[in-house]
């Protein structure tokens, strides 16, 4: 029978994450893989800017902390100076889909060998819940009132779908962590990933499915139907691209 | 066997709602930190799945193997 025990990557105290959140959930799934493949000495977590970056006060390895979605940038010299150290960014789409899209870009396209945790919301967090890239047509946000129109604001950026037409990630993916199955498949994803960096493979990217319970006005498990009825039909789950299945 | 650390749990709730056996309910007590937070309702029933862990945002709940 399976157990469980809290992973040596979190520090003894609870998040500054609001209830519910999946930033959260997110952050302890990476801690989870950590421990499972015996990295939390060496495991570097470059974040970045919003809610995001908030994990840092709860990661007990190694952080740095990136400017506003250059995280991508930071990562590339961090892994390039240390190949042998597992390095990650965890980046709000905000911050990954906003103002660092040529930062994010840029380094898949060079194939550089860290690993992306894309942790999607579809608004910015931290800032009160304005429209992101990823917001959804038809959702409710401060710059968005009468939810969000493709006419004027274009539609929500699919960044796993972007990234993997480019030659160089090798593994491309997109996880719901509303689900018992969605946070099972999103923990191998991670897994898979993590360990394609280790063996040098190249640009891995992780996109998570995220909730804002405080800024979508929701109770957190009224978002977890939410996701199920708006986020995942646009959204996809799915692997986008695994080079090593393509063999 | 599971344990619940109320002073990382914030109450979402996840955990009560993906038990599959159905054991979790919220305890009517608030933890140190004034959330109020679940309690096993029927030790005997539970499975050591781990649902409940996978699931919780504050990795509040720590498994033991069911012996
Ligand atoms: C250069 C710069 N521009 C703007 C901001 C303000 N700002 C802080 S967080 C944030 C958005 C974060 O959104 P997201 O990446 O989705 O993170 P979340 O909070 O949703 O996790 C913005 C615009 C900033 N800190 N720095
Ligand atoms: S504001 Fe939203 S993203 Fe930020 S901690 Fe609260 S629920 Fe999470
Ligand atoms: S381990 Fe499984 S059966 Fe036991 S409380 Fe958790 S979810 Fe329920
Ligand atoms: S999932 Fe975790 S944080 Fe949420 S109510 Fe259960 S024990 Fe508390
Ligand atoms: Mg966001």
């Amino acid at each position: 029978m399976p157990e469980y025990k809290r992973p040596s990557s979190l520090m003894p105290m609870a998040t500054g994450y609001c209830p519910g959140c999946m930033h959260a959930l997110a952050t302890r799934l990476v801690a989870d893989v950590i421990d499972e493949l015996n990295q939390a000495d060496n495991a570097i977590n470059v974040v970045s800017v919003g809610c995001s970056a908030l994990n840092l006060y709860s990661w007990h390895g190694d952080v740095i902390g990136a400017a506003h979605g250059r995280a991508p940038a930071v990562a590339t010299g961090i892994k390039r100076c240390l190949p042998e150290r597992l390095v990650f960014t965890y980046q709000g789409d905000g911050d990954l889909a906003a103002i660092g899209l040529a930062e994010i870009m840029s380094a898949a396209n060079r194939g550089e060998n860290f690993t992306v945790v894309f942790a999607n919301n579809q608004t910015y967090g931290m800032t009160g819940g304005q429209m992101a890239p990823t917001t959804l047509i038809g959702q409710k946000t401060t710059t968005t009132r009468f939810g969000r129109d493709p006419q004027t604001t274009g539609y929500p950026l699919k960044m796993c779908e972007l990234i993997s037409v480019l030659e160089a990630p090798v593994f491309v993916a997109r996880y719901a962590l509303n689900s018992p199955k969605g946070v099972s498949d999103a923990k191998k994803g991670i897994k898979k990933a993590f360990e394609m960096q280790l063996a040098g493979k190249g640009f891995t990217f992780v996109e998570l499915l995220t909730n804002c319970p405080t800024n979508w006005g929701m109770s957190p498990l009224d978002t977890l139907e939410y996701m199920n009825t708006n986020t995942i039909p646009y959204f996809q789950p799915g692997v986008y691209k695994d080079a090593e299945a393509a063999k | 066997m599971i344990t619940i650390n109320s002073m990382m749990c914030k109450g979402c709730g996840y955990c009560i709602k993906f038990c599959p056996k159905h054991i979790l309910e919220m305890g009517k007590e608030r933890s140190e930190k004034g959330h109020f937070y679940p309690v096993n309702i029927n030790t005997d029933a539970c499975t050591s799945c781990a649902i409940c862990a996978l699931m919780c945002p504050e990795a509040a709940i720590e498994v033991a193997a069911k012996n």
